[in-house]
């Protein structure tokens, strides 16, 4: 058989590549897992592409053809709850929403905290769909007593810290966490709610909170929580990444962080500029119960005005499983969290863009390049010599998210039956496609 | 004239017709239950479940009561004799039990939204006997009948709900009711036990226990728990009396042909004083028996519209 010179053919997509502003129509030339070349169409490619089988090019007209989407808050639930999701399951579902590579939370049984643990995920995330990089635990056991063996976490591969899921209440184990993760540069991530404020809560407390009875989650516990960590940072250094900023108070907070010098970045979920507080009463769908939870439109506003001026760097889905023998329950005793790697994408599009507040190219930034610059990740561009970790968009398809089509074990998501613009038509992962509708 | 719901969830959106439908209904109940023999057929053949998650004396009784004078058949759960001490799920237990062929559910339960969720799990109607700090709809009913009875009507009357506005359903209930009836609505309590964006209800707010009374026709005071003060919501009982408790002396601000009101259970010397819950203008008892009329006028409407929607 003849030798060929590329392995994967992308031709005649729109392409974005955020790291270089390169934006028209082209085609992705992909050799040994990694970007060859990208070039415009000519004669001469034409005929290149066209004595290519077919199975070897993908046909790319009409889509946006983008690094492969990159999604910092992802709990994959392995190893301990399998029955809610598994590194595999997971990786299908973020391939489905166009994420080719995803960072997986901590939180797992046993907890990440030691490095057998992180070689476990790696060791299952080698047969996955994407490529998954591991966060690791601030304290042990998520106890927020004493620093996990973060030089350990570091050697076998953690790309940051945190225990997400509980804020660090312990001011001075947040100091040091700060301290001790600048000697690896590795970001600390922070799930910014105060204990003592939110700890009972159920849901934003609001007045519709006040109306149903149920115990609320004051904004001012996550603009408390932010403003201690800034500070903590401000004063120790090192670099603190605030997760899934919910209230408008934190959204000005880290404004003003950044505007002082402050070396910290900020991520936005998409339940938290799309959903509010006063879907909860009509429904009590436990599915919409999440911390930080669901606020109010000053909030949703206040978040898209951040992404819209940068103070929020990147978006991530914050993909959270619970299987229905969890979360079918009263409200109060339902667990927190919801899917979201197969609905992100759709819903940035639908709710940021056709609504004119980011154009594709900031959108993308923040779903690729951001986010690998603040988990000093491999990926986020389309550069020569960079991994063929590469996402095609179909920009305007109109599609239903339906509870079959999910791929996670546990099928947690509010956003079943909704009307979604804008998906993954393939996900390429090493130059290898790993899913095309 | 019908209800248009099968189910009695809250006040929030009944309307004036709903709720005089009901209380008008429930003065033929009061009547009957006052004869010699207080039982009609009304619900023969009918089952009805009393869904008890949380300790209850009168409104479990009372439901109880309701249902036998209408010849219901009826059964009562307690949560402690019961599987959920086994882990089994509310939606297990109630299919279940609907399995074995019930039509209603009476529940109270600790879970703001729970009766809701049953009507997602079952086909039964569902009653709502108070649900977290959401709604306590029959609660609020009763007592506005018992208000009625006494003026005739509920427009334009000054009722007062004192007492820790934070954690009731019987104070909200109360709200949505009263201010569908016409009633002109103020609340009392220490500021820590207002629920937040209070100003949203759309009633006088008050922390001044004097101002908030001064002119009242009615006075409902409701419990104030141990727990509270526990939680560090107010600094003492002690304090809370001398602040919020309703004593002779400060009957003298009300108007004329006031009325004292409480849901009970009472702490007496607390948030009242002995001598306000068993004085002339208490009418504590006969809301107990207005509350076995409603419950029975309740029981009857809903079951009605089973049969229609059949």
């Amino acid at each position: 058989m003849r030798k060929l010179e590329f392995d994967l053919i992308i031709k005649n997509g729109r392409v974005i590549n955020p790291a270089l502003g390169f934006g028209q129509v082209a085609d992705v030339f992909v050799k040994d897992g990694v970007i060859a070349k990208i070039e415009k169409e000519s004669a001469k490619t034409k005929r290149k592409i066209a004595s290519y089988p077919d199975e070897m090019v993908v046909d790319a007209t009409d889509l946006l053809v983008v690094p492969g989407l990159i999604d910092i808050h992802v709990h994959l639930r392995e190893p301990g709850r399998e029955y809610a999701e598994t590194i595999v399951t997971g990786c299908r579902a973020a391939a489905n929403g166009g994420f080719t590579s995803v960072c997986c939370m901590p939180n797992t049984y046993p907890v990440i905290d030691n490095q057998e643990t992180v070689q476990f995920v790696k060791a299952r995330a080698a047969i996955a769909d994407a490529r998954v990089y591991v966060i690791g635990a601030i304290s042990k056991e998520l106890k927020g007593e004493e620093l996990s063996e973060i030089g350990d976490l570091v050697k076998a591969g953690v790309v940051a810290i945190t225990d997400d899921g509980n804020y660090v209440q312990n001011s001075d184990l947040m100091r040091r966490a700060l301290e001790y993760a600048k000697m690896f540069n590795i970001p600390v991530v922070s799930h910014a709610e105060d204990m003592q404020l939110c700890g009972e809560g159920h849901m934003n407390e609001s007045f519709e909170s006040s109306r149903l009875g149920l115990k609320g989650r004051p904004s001012v516990g996550e603009v408390i929580a932010v403003l201690r960590d800034i500070k903590l940072c401000e004063f120790v250094g090192g670099r603190l990444h605030i997760a899934h900023v919910s209230t408008a108070g934190a959204v000005e907070a880290i404004r003003q962080a950044k505007a002082a010098g402050v070396k910290v970045t900020a991520e936005a979920c998409p339940h938290h500029f799309v959903l509010t507080d006063d879907m909860i009463g009509e429904s009590f769908d436990t599915n919409l119960k999440v911390n930080p939870p669901i606020r109010t439109k000053k909030d949703v506003d206040a978040i898209i005005g951040g992404l819209v001026d940068g103070t929020i760097d990147c978006i991530a889905s914050d993909h959270a499983p619970h299987p229905e023998e969890d979360k079918d329950a009263e409200f109060d005793k339902a667990p927190p969290g919801m899917l979201g790697l197969q609905t992100t994408l759709g819903l940035v599009k639908t709710y940021l863009i056709d609504k004119g507040y980011l154009s594709w190219a900031d959108a993308i930034r923040k779903m690729t390049i951001n986010p690998a610059r603040i988990m000093g990740l491999p990926g986020g561009t389309l550069n020569e010599g960079a991994p063929a970790d590469i996402t095609l968009i179909d920009p305007d398809k109109k599609w239903t998210f339906k509870e079959k089509d999910i791929l996670s074990i546990a099928k947690n998501s509010p956003f079943v039956g909704w009307k979604l613009n804008g998906r993954a038509a393939y996900t390429v992962v090493g130059g290898k496609v790993v899913h095309e509708y | 004239m019908k209800l248009r719901s099968r189910h009695l969830l809250g006040l929030e959106n009944v309307t004036r017709d709903e709720i005089s439908l009901i209380l008008d209904t429930a003065e033929t109940f009061r009547e009957i239950i006052e004869r010699p023999i207080k039982k009609v057929p009304t619900l023969r053949g009918i089952t009805v479940l009393n869904l008890f998650y949380e300790p209850s004396t009168r409104t479990k009784i009372s439901f109880e009561l309701a249902e036998k004078r209408l010849s219901a058949d009826s059964i009562s759960f307690a949560k402690a004799t019961s599987s959920v001490t086994k882990g089994e799920s509310l939606r297990d237990t109630v299919q279940n039990i609907e399995a074995m062929k019930i039509d209603m559910v009476v529940i109270r339960h600790s879970s703001t939204g729970a009766p809701f969720y049953l009507t997602q799990c079952i086909d039964s109607n569902v009653i709502n006997a108070g649900d977290g700090s959401h709604e306590h709809p029959t609660q609020a009913l009763l007592d506005m009948m018992t208000i009625r009875q006494k003026y005739g009507s509920l427009d334009g009357l000054r009722v007062v709900l004192i007492g820790d506005v934070k954690h009731s359903r019987v104070v909200r209930s109360n709200i949505w009711g009263l201010k569908t009836m016409g009633a002109s609505v103020a609340i009392c309590g220490p500021s820590t036990l207002m629920p937040y964006e209070v100003e949203k209800f759309g009633v006088d707010v008050y922390t001044n226990v004097e101002e908030a009374i001064d002119g009242a026709d009615v006075v409902n005071i409701m419990r104030i728990q141990l727990e509270r003060q526990k939680a560090g919501l107010f600094p003492s009982m002690r304090e809370y009396t001398n602040l919020f408790g309703i004593t002779k002396e400060r009957l003298k601000l009300l108007n004329e042909n006031f009325t004292i009101m409480h849901p009970g259970p009472m702490n007496r010397g607390i948030e009242i004083t002995s001598e306000v819950a068993d004085g002339d203008s208490s009418v504590i008892l006969n809301q107990v028996t207005n509350g076995q009329a409603v419950r029975m006028a309740v029981l009857y409407l809903l079951s009605g519209k089973k049969e229609e929607a059949e």
